[in-house]
């Protein structure tokens, strides 16, 4: 794929809570359009990294910009072109779908047709329902849902499908990618790397506050492979999970 | 960007949700109005326990009588002499005294020679017929020891026609007040550390909503709830109870103007509550150090004039105990928001103290 511009800009970012240096001189960059993983096991700084280009969190040191705004300077001008979907939930337990579509469409100061928000991730018959009454894949949705509403250029999604089956997670990736097809970049956490291989365009591992790899998934595999890596053993032509889903359907269904 | 951004509308956005949120919380419902309502119904209905009958003596009334001597020992009976004839009036407007008294000694050789005259009200008839039954009994004993007077004393009655103080005019603006207190505390800080808890309020740091709007919006729908709770009880309790609304809808404006008043001070207790708090158990217990005293202390039940004297100070310290008087006197005395500025103003001190508090321990996260 062509590179487009860089949309975000991190600079040797640098967050430490007292004593503990989560995120140790950071920098990458995401292009526009594409999907950017951050890749790391629990507590490598990528949810730190993350919410501080989201303006959530203040850095201790570092230059980030987001399509040309300072995180410094421009928080509300930023937030108004990102979408955020934190890790947990973040949403009225008892105020149907609708309703919380409404706040959102008020918090940005857009008018939205929450039918039609719905439609998009599959869930207008749960219009209705209240957010509490929703599975666990149905919530994904809805936070992914909600992080459309204002248009956004670019969506940050923070390890959206920790905890899902199979299926749901297959159809987030779906939606995740009709996302990005429709020209938003997406930033997405996991610590899932079949995810990454599947759905990244490019990814960055983080290990201890600091970025040791970047590059496509396809480049990093040829990498090891150039150093002669093999795996101890022969790889089948399918594996548990093609199993699994052979035998339960693809088709994603509400839990 | 083709507008600018409205904080504004953003506020209300929340404000609407949060409204549609409360009044699907059972507890914020049984906390605003079924509670109260409740406790209107039983006290309103069972009435307090021993019977006391209030009475002032005039300054001109005669002491050294048998008459007198007999009503000093009469239990039921308490005697105020040191009520002036204006206080004597208003008091027995007001329903705070009973009846007075005045006992006129004729001389000796006059017939009767005691007459004793007894001022009742309308509003406290039932007060005025004890009253009444205790002198006839006395003026039997009195008589029959002058049997060659066979008429020593007798009675003379008078009933001054004033607005009944019923019951319920006690009970309900203490009613009222306990429910702002409780919805103020205790529905702020459950709702507030929900909305840390639930990360609903990390979702909307991640929107162009600037934080002390989230906040606005957020009180602004408790004060909307509360004041339709406070409506539900004043109208219910004025047609279902007689609840005495002397103005009629102004009277009804004022008493949502204090009660606004009240929700705003008690919701500064609530966001201290939600700071200091490390979880949601540890809420009830905070909250109730704050809630309970002024519950009991403040004249929602009793009138903080039945507490020792050493109690006293605190009663009349506490926000609740001001809130209280300042409605009542509004709604039965037909005071303006004016004549109770020294109430308000106390509430108002109070106020500022706990969003001093409130804004130095306040978590967002």
């Amino acid at each position: 794929m062509n590179p487009g511009r860089k949309i975000i800009e991190v600079n040797n970012l640098v967050k430490h809570y007292e004593a503990i240096h989560a995120v140790s001189g950071l920098s990458f960059f995401v292009h526009e359009g594409e999907i950017f993983g951050l890749l790391g096991p629990n507590g490598a700084g990528k949810t730190t990294t993350l919410e501080i280009i989201e303006t959530l969190r203040e850095k201790t040191s570092g230059e980030i910009l987001v399509d040309g705004l300072s995180v410094d300077k421009d928080q509300n001008a930023i937030k108004q072109i990102i979408g955020v979907q934190l890790q947990a939930a973040g949403y009225y337990p008892s105020l149907t779908l609708l309703e919380l579509l409404r706040l959102f469409g008020g918090l940005y100061n857009v008018s939205v047709d929450p039918l039609q928000m719905l439609r998009q991730v599959g869930l207008e018959d749960r219009s209705k329902a209240k957010y509490k009454e929703l599975s666990g894949g149905q919530k994904q949705r809805f936070s992914i849902c909600t992080t459309l509403i204002n248009q956004p250029k670019i969506v940050f999604l923070d390890e959206p499908t920790t905890g899902l089956d199979p299926q749901a997670r297959r159809n987030l990736w779906e939606l995740i990618r009709q996302i990005r097809d429709k020209g938003t970049t997406v930033v997405i956490t996991t610590h899932y790397m079949d995810e990454a291989e599947n759905l990244c365009d490019r990814v960055a591992i983080v290990e201890k506050g600091k970025i040791i790899a970047l590059d496509t998934p396809d480049k990093l595999i040829d990498q090891l492979v150039a150093q002669g890596f093999e795996r101890k053993r022969e790889v089948k032509k399918a594996n548990l999970e093609d199993v699994f889903l052979s035998l339960t359907g693809k088709e994603w269904r509400d839990e | 960007m083709s507008k600018p951004y409205s904080q504004v509308k953003a506020m209300f956005a929340i404000a609407r949700a949060s409204f549609r949120s409360i009044t699907r919380s059972p507890s914020a419902v049984v906390f605003t109005l079924a509670f109260p309502l409740v406790f209107i119904l039983v006290f309103g209905f069972i009435g307090g326990g021993g019977i006391s009958v209030q009475v002032a003596v005039k300054k001109e009334s005669d002491r050294n009588n048998p008459i007198y001597q007999a009503l000093l020992h009469v239990p039921v009976v308490s005697l105020d002499t040191m009520l002036t004839p204006e206080e004597m009036q208003s008091d027995l407007e007001k329903g705070r005294i009973d009846a007075t008294l005045s006992i006129t000694d004729k001389g000796m050789g006059a017939m009767p020679r005691y007459s004793v005259h007894v001022e009742t009200t309308s509003a406290s008839s039932e007060m005025g017929a004890v009253l009444k039954s205790v002198l006839n009994n006395i003026f039997y004993t009195v008589n029959s020891q002058h049997i060659t007077m066979p008429t020593y004393a007798e009675l003379k009655q008078t009933e001054v026609s004033v607005r009944e103080y019923k019951r319920i005019d006690f009970i309900l603006p203490g009613q009222l007040g306990f429910s702002l207190l409780s919805s103020g505390v205790f529905g702020t800080a459950f709702v507030f550390m929900s909305l840390r808890q639930t990360l609903v309020i990390k979702r909307f740091f991640a929107t162009p909503i600037r934080r002390p709007f989230i906040v606005l919006g957020e009180a602004l729908s408790r004060l909307v709830f509360a004041l339709i709770g406070s409506s539900i009880i004043l109208l219910l309790g004025h047609f279902a109870f007689g609840f005495t609304l002397i103005h009629g809808f102004i009277t009804v404006v004022n008493m949502l103007l204090l009660s606004a008043l009240g929700l705003i001070v008690f919701m500064g207790f609530g966001f201290v509550v939600s700071g200091i708090a490390k979880n949601e158990s540890a809420i009830p217990p905070i909250a109730n150090i704050i809630t309970l005293p002024q519950f009991l202390l403040s004249g929602t039940f009793f009138p903080i004039s039945v507490f020792p004297s050493w109690l006293q100070p605190i009663c009349k310290v506490l926000p609740l105990t001001y809130l209280n008087d300042a409605m009542r006197k509004v709604a039965f005395e037909g005071a303006n928001l004016l004549s109770v500025g020294h109430q308000i103003g106390i509430v108002a001190l109070w106020g500022v103290i706990v969003y001093i508090a409130a804004i130095k321990v306040f978590k967002w996260e």
